[in-house]
C-alpha cells in the first residue's frame, strides 16, 4: 500500500470510526482475541503435554477465525490446513511416540520459565509496536471488495512480495535438504562409520529438529 | 428474513444429507460386499431386502450403554468422536451440486484451501481418541493415523493445487465452471492420486492399518461403546461421502456431462459420487490390507512423486495453450 493511501484511509478511519461505537464485527473480533488470549495462556501454563497441544489447536483455530474477521480468507484456511491439520499433528505424533502420559506430567515445568517469559513479553511487544505503528487506525472496508481475498493476496504476494517469498522458499528448501542430510548421517554414524566426523553435524542435527518441522510446512 | 430464511434453508437441506447420505452408502456397502462374496447380506430388517438394517444398528448402538475407561482423560475421550464428525459436515457446505448460487450451501472464495484443511481437522478426532483410551492399542492405532494422515496429506494437496492451476483459481465452482472435457484425460493421474490419498486419510481398505481390527483390534476406537462409536462409524461413511463428491467436482467435472447441463446437472454430479462411492466399497472387498511401511512407501515413493509430475504437465500444458 502506497502512503497515499494509506493517509486516505487514515482520514477516512478518523472520520468514520469510533472506538468508542464498536461494530459487531469488532466485537467479535475482541471477543474472539479473547479467547485466543485465554487458549494461549493455558496451553503453557497446563501441567498436561497432551492437553497443552489440543490447546494450541484451539489458539491457532481462534486465530485462523480472527483472520476470517478480517476478511483475510485464504490466509485463514491456510492456517488450518498448515497449523491445526498438520504441525500439531506432528506434534501430537511426536509426544505420543515418546511420551504422553495420561494426568499430570511433573517434570513439564522448565526451570528456564522466567526467561522464557521474559523473551515471550518482549517479542510480543516487539510485535505489537511493529503493527501498531505500521497500521495506526487504518479500517477495512467491509462493504467494498474483499481486501483479503485469494486473488488480492495472490497479487500482493507476487508483486510486491516476490524476493521475500522466494527468500523464504529457498530457506525452507535448505531446511529441508539438511533434514536429510542430518537423518542419513544419523543412520550411518548408528552403523559405525566415523565418530570423528559425526561430532560437528550431531550437535548441529539436535537444533535443526526444530528446522526440519518448519521444512515440512 | 428473506436471507436468513435461504441461509437456514441451505445448512438444513445439508445437514439432511449429511444425516441421509452416509447410511445410503452404508447401506450400499452391505448389499455389494455381499454379492461379491456371493452371499445376501442382510435380508429382514424393514422387510424388502433388509434396507432398514442401519436403522436397526443405529437403535442398538444408542441403547449400549457408553463407557469410559477407569484410567482414560475423560473430557477429551469423550469429546473425540465429535472433532472426528464435525469437519465433514463443515466441508459438505462447500461442495456444489449442480451449476448457480443456488445449488451449493455456501459459496467460498478458496474452497479447495477450505475443504482441505477442514478435513485435515478430522483427524484429530483419531488421534485424541487414540491418546484419550489410555489404552495401548488405541495409542498404536492414534500413531499410525497421525503417521498416514501426515504421509497422505501432501499428494493429496498436490494433486488439487493441480486442478487449481489448470482452472486459474481455487473456488470449487470456479474450477466447474472452467471445466472442459479434455481435462479428463489432462488430470487423470492427478485424480487418481488425489483418490487414492483420500481413501488412505479415511484409513479405509486397503488403507486400513491403522483401524485394522484383526491386528489392533480397531486402533484408536477400541474403548468405544455406544452412541460414540457409531459416530466415529458415521465419520468414516461420511467421509466417503466426501472424497467421492470432492473428486467428483475437483476431477471428474462435477455437473458437466454429455448432455441436459442445465436442469440435470445435479443427477451427473450424484451419478459419478455414486459410481465413485461403489469403487471404494469394491476396493475393500478386492484388496489385501497395506502393510504399515508399505503404507508409507506407497505415498512417499510412488503418489508425491506422481503428483509432482502431474503439476508439471499441467504446468506445460497451461503455458502452450495460453
Amino acid at each position: 500500500m502506497t502512503l497515499a493511501a494509506a493517509a486516505g484511509f487514515l482520514t477516512a478511519a478518523t472520520e468514520t470510526h469510533g472506538f468508542l461505537s464498536p461494530t459487531g464485527v469488532e466485537i467479535a473480533f475482541l471477543l474472539v482475541g479473547l479467547v485466543t488470549f485465554g487458549a494461549a495462556l493455558v496451553t503453557v501454563t497446563t501441567k498436561q503435554l497432551v492437553h497443552a497441544a489440543l490447546w494450541l489447536v484451539a489458539t491457532l483455530g481462534g486465530l485462523a477465525v480472527e483472520y476470517l474477521l478480517l476478511t483475510a480468507e485464504f490466509i485463514a484456511w491456510v492456517q488450518v490446513l498448515i497449523y491445526v491439520g498438520s504441525v500439531v499433528v506432528l506434534l501430537l505424533f511426536g509426544l505420543m511416540l515418546t511420551r504422553a502420559p495420561i494426568g499430570r506430567s511433573p517434570d513439564a515445568d522448565s526451570g528456564n520459565r522466567w526467561a522464557a517469559l521474559t523473551v515471550a513479553v518482549a517479542s510480543a511487544a516487539a510485535l505489537v509496536w511493529v503493527v501498531v505503528d505500521a497500521f495506526r487506525t487504518t479500517w477495512i472496508d467491509l462493504d467494498g471488495p474483499a481486501a483479503g481475498s485469494t486473488e488480492a493476496t495472490g497479487a500482493s504476494l507476487f508483486q510486491n512480495w516476490v524476493l521475500p517469498f522466494e527468500a523464504l522458499s529457498v530457506l525452507l528448501l535448505a531446511a529441508l535438504v539438511g533434514a536429510i542430510v542430518l537423518s542419513r548421517k544419523t543412520k550411518a554414524d548408528a552403523a559405525g562409520t566415523g565418530p570423528a566426523a559425526s561430532t560437528g553435524p550431531g550437535v548441529l542435527g539436535a537444533g535443526d529438529t526444530g528446522r526440519d518441522t518448519e521444512g515440512a510446512r | 428474513m428473506n436471507d436468513a430464511l435461504d441461509v437456514a434453508l441451505r445448512l438444513v437441506i445439508v445437514f439432511v444429507v449429511f444425516l441421509t447420505f452416509p447410511l445410503i452408502v452404508g447401506q450400499t456397502e452391505h448389499k455389494v460386499m455381499a454379492h461379491m462374496q456371493g452371499r445376501l447380506g442382510p435380508m429382514y430388517a424393514g422387510g424388502f431386502h433388509g434396507w432398514a438394517q442401519l436403522v436397526a444398528d443405529g437403535v442398538k448402538f444408542a441403547q449400549k450403554e457408553d463407557i469410559v475407561p477407569a484410567g482414560a482423560d475423560r473430557r477429551i475421550f469423550q469429546l473425540a468422536p465429535a472433532v472426528a464428525l464435525l469437519p465433514y459436515l463443515l466441508v459438505l457446505l462447500a461442495i456444489p451440486i449442480g451449476p448457480g448460487e443456488g445449488a451449493v450451501g455456501e459459496v467460498i472464495d478458496a474452497g479447495v484451501f477450505f475443504v482441505l484443511a477442514v478435513m485435515g481437522v478430522g483427524v484429530l478426532g483419531s488421534l485424541m481418541a487414540g491418546w484419550a483410551s489410555a489404552n495401548k492399542f488405541s495409542l498404536l492405532g492414534g500413531l499410525r493415523t497421525a503417521a498416514q494422515l501426515l504421509a497422505y496429506e501432501l499428494p493429496m494437496l498436490l494433486t488439487a493445487a493441480s486442478v487449481a492451476m489448470a482452472a486459474g483459481t481455487v473456488s470449487i465452482p470456479g474450477i466447474l465452471d472452467a471445466f472442459e472435457w479434455w481435462w479428463l484425460p489432462w488430470q487423470i493421474v492427478g485424480a487418481i492420486v488425489f483418490f487414492v490419498a483420500g481413501l488412505a486419510e479415511l484409513q479405509r481398505p486397503p488403507f486400513d492399518m491403522p483401524v485394522a481390527d484383526s491386528e489392533i483390534i480397531f486402533g484408536a476406537y477400541t474403548e468405544y461403546t455406544g452412541l460414540r462409536f457409531a459416530l466415529f462409524l458415521l465419520a468414516e461413511y461420511a467421509g466417503i461421502v466426501v472424497l467421492c463428491g470432492l473428486t467428483t467436482v475437483l476431477f471428474l467435472g462435477g455437473w458437466h456431462g454429455p448432455w441436459g447441463a442445465d436442469g440435470l446437472g445435479w443427477v451427473w454430479t450424484l451419478l459419478k459420487a455414486a459410481v465413485l462411492a461403489f469403487v471404494v466399497i469394491w476396493l475393500r472387498v478386492t484388496y489385501p490390507r497395506l502393510r504399515e511401511d508399505q503404507l508409507q512407501k506407497l505415498s512417499w515413493t510412488l503418489l508425491v512423486p506422481l503428483s509432482l509430475a502431474q503439476i508439471a504437465l499441467t504446468g506445460i500444458v497451461k503455458v502452450v495453450i495460453q
